[in-house]
């Protein structure tokens, strides 16, 4: 270490001159709004912030609350089935289309396009369709099935599997698109390798292909954990968090509390918790992909 | 847009044309066929009077308009007039001085002897001192019954709310689901406010709202109402739509018994042509205690800085409040004025079955004067769950209490 080196500062002076006002609203908006709102969480704001601290009574009074522990229930259950469906399905997806197929474009556009969509269409199109008046089981009687029944989203025993069936059809388009790129990337030599020494296919991409991978499956972890996370605007069209409280979220709280209810500290607390388990997921993550390359 | 109406302002007084005129722009969450009728009336009204109305309607019902609202104002861009119910909805925004007092259009124009009911007024008081103009009175507690579904069930229709849980087997074996309920939060809590004044009956309910008598809230009362709702919502188990005006669809078509439901349900039956009394029978207070709340809406102002549009404001107030617009107003939103002193011979029964219980004093402040919007909110959560799941009368009435004691 030769101590302070004046030219290391002002060497690609111009690109730092460009950064400063995304450093800026970084500093400012991401940290500051953060710590400012785990602040006032610890207050007992109503409608307009105040700073009168009452400890953390606002976290007790949360966590006694019957909605919320449904929430982050519902959560778990929601976040558990749609990270493991969407990345088994994805992945398998990708390797049927990555055998060399043919039309693999137009399938791939295929699959890709209810990505294209927003989840407030996506929820109102499944509201539809799991809908016994309009959607399939309509359909199935009106094909003489009378005894078909299909009603999953009045049913507080099974409205989150009618929210998972449109999580799935709407995300796995683009786990698998990740997936592909990241079949595509692995070299031929390697497959070229494994056929000399006859190993069967299926063993390939278990022990050798899937380990290659590690990078794509722990971004596509981590993109689609952060979206189960913020999970708002599917619920708010397809079951706006009912039957009762069957199927609600914790952004949900958060935003009843901050905005009807008119109870900032509340819906605070309720985000800092989110915000919490956020950082359980990107943590790991960041330890995992930044940490990792040193040892390279 | 300040600046303009500056400008503009000047520029007429330079002109030396009308001595006022002034735009004010007026948020509200009226958007349906008959509530949008009703604004025009106060549009119109407006324009007449020299001044002109700039219309800032927002879609979505009050649980999105307000927020809006709210960050308009504290944000530092605030409206000329914007409606809340009256209550504690901006009671907040009072308190921080971001709203014009109106003390000296209320004393002008003695708003103090012509609102009625006097409630109506103290809602919009904070520390003597008043901030609202109120416009026109709703009352939830109304049951709405369809003839031509007893009829099918070649049953009489109910005449309180009792009968109608006895006849509910009846309706039910004739293949109509009892009792409509949407999903939404609010219509589980507004059912459940409406059968607790029916059950538990007027002394009670007051010790428990007015008087914040918690010994009371947990007490047998109470007990039974929650009972009553356990009752109830086996007979809305099938009613699965999700809002308000779906399940009046499902009453108007005959599909449904009936629905508890406020007052404005009855611009829904009106634009299906339905006659009050021959299609459909309406039973305020669930025909068992016929007492009415007393909630509605209210246009408060929010301060700003230029005198001449302070001063369009309180034109504003004054003429919300006056007779003539009271009339066209209410009776295009098929509302109850706010003054006992006009004429409305043309509202249909149920409206005027409203105005007999207002006249004879058989009124109660509204849940949004007596509570805070967080121990709503958190009522509402407690009942739809309640209504919605197989949640114990119990536990129910237990969360209940407690959730009361955290607005103390």
């Amino acid at each position: 270490m030769a101590g302070f080196q004046p030219g290391r500062l002002f060497r690609n002076i111009n690109a730092k001159i460009a950064a400063i006002p995304m450093v800026f609203t970084a500093l400012v908006v991401f940290v500051g709004g953060t710590l400012w709102t785990v602040v006032y969480s610890f207050t007992d704001s109503k409608l307009l912030p105040r700073l009168n601290f009452v400890g953390f009574e606002q976290y007790e009074r949360l966590w006694s609350t019957s909605r919320w522990l449904v929430s982050i229930q519902n959560l778990m259950l929601y976040g558990v089935f749609s990270l493991v469906f969407t990345i088994t399905i994805g992945f398998l997806l990708a390797v049927l289309m990555d055998q060399k197929i043919r039309f693999e474009d137009a399938f791939r556009t295929v699959m890709l396009y209810p990505f294209a969509l927003s989840f407030i269409v996506t929820g109102l199109v499944w509201q539809w369709v799991l809908n016994p008046q309009f959607g399939i089981e309509h359909i199935a009687r009106s094909l003489g099935m009378d005894w078909f029944s299909f009603d999953p989203l009045n049913n507080p025993q099974t409205v989150l599997f009618g929210l998972l069936i449109a999580g799935l059809w709407q995300g796995t388009g683009f786990v698998m698109c990740l997936m592909l790129a990241g079949l595509r990337g692995i070299d031929e030599e390697i497959w070229k390798a494994a056929r000399v020494d006859g190993i069967p296919r299926w063993k390939v991409y278990v022990f050798i292909i899937i380990p290659m991978m590690r990078a794509v499956f722990i971004t596509t972890l981590v993109i689609v954990a952060s979206g189960i996370i913020r999970l708002y605007d599917l619920v708010v069209a397809q079951t706006s968090g009912g039957p009762g409280n069957a199927s609600q979220v914790p952004a949900m709280y958060v935003y009843d509390y901050m905005f009807q209810a008119q109870n900032l500290a509340q819906g605070f607390a309720a985000s800092s918790m989110m915000l919490l388990s956020v950082l359980i997921v990107l943590i790991p993550w960041a330890y995992l992909e930044f940490g990792g390359k040193k040892r390279v | 847009m300040k600046k303009f109406a500056v400008v503009a302002a000047m520029a007429t007084a330079f002109l030396g044309s009308t001595a006022y005129a002034t735009d004010l722009e007026v948020t509200h969450w009226w958007t349906s066929g008959g509530e949008a009728a009703a604004v025009a009336e106060l549009a119109k009204a407006f324009d007449a009077s020299g001044d002109h109305w700039i219309d800032g309607a927002i879609a979505g019902g009050g649980g999105t308009a307000r927020p809006i609202m709210i960050s308009r104002i504290t944000g530092g861009d605030p409206m000329g007039a914007t409606q809340f119910n009256h209550g504690q909805q901006a009671l907040e925004l009072v308190e921080a001085g971001l709203m014009l007092d109106l003390t000296d259009v209320a004393e002008e124009n003695n708003w103090k002897e012509v609102v009625f009911p006097p409630s109506l007024l103290d809602a919009c008081t904070v520390d003597g001192r008043i901030y609202c103009a109120p416009v026109n009175i709703h009352s939830p507690e109304w049951l709405w019954l369809s003839n031509k579904a007893y009829e099918d069930a070649g049953i009489p229709v109910p005449t309180n709310w009792n009968e109608f849980v006895e006849t509910a087997p009846q309706l039910e074996a004739a293949g109509k689901i009892p009792l409509a309920l949407g999903n939404q939060p609010w219509q589980s809590n507004l059912a459940f406010g409406a059968i607790s004044i029916a059950v538990a009956g007027l002394d009670v309910w007051k010790q428990v709202n007015v008087e914040k008598n918690m010994d009371v809230a947990a007490g047998p009362e109470y007990a039974a109402v929650f009972q009553a709702v356990a009752d109830a919502r086996a007979l809305a188990a099938k009613s699965t739509v999700q809002d308000w005006n779906q399940a009046t669809n499902l009453v108007i078509t005959d599909e449904a018994g009936g629905q508890i439901m406020g007052d404005w349900a009855q611009g829904e039956f009106q634009v299906a042509g339905e006659v009050a009394g021959e299609d459909y029978t309406c039973l305020p207070g669930l025909g068992l205690n016929a007492y009415l709340s007393t909630g509605g809406d209210a246009f408060y102002f929010p301060k700003l800085d230029d005198p001449e549009q302070e001063a369009a404001q309180k034109r504003l107030a004054a003429l919300l409040v006056s007779p003539e617009v009271q009339v066209d107003f209410n009776l295009k939103k098929g509302s109850l004025p706010i003054r006992g002193d006009v004429d409305l011979s043309a509202a249909n029964d149920c409206m005027k079955k409203g105005l007999e219980l207002l006249a004879s004093g058989n009124i109660l402040p509204s849940g949004d004067m007596v509570w805070s919007p967080d121990v709503t909110k958190q009522n509402e959560d407690l009942m739809v769950e309640f209504w919605k799941s197989d949640m114990s009368p119990e536990d129910a009435h237990a969360q209940w209490v407690a959730n009361l004691k955290s607005g103390l």
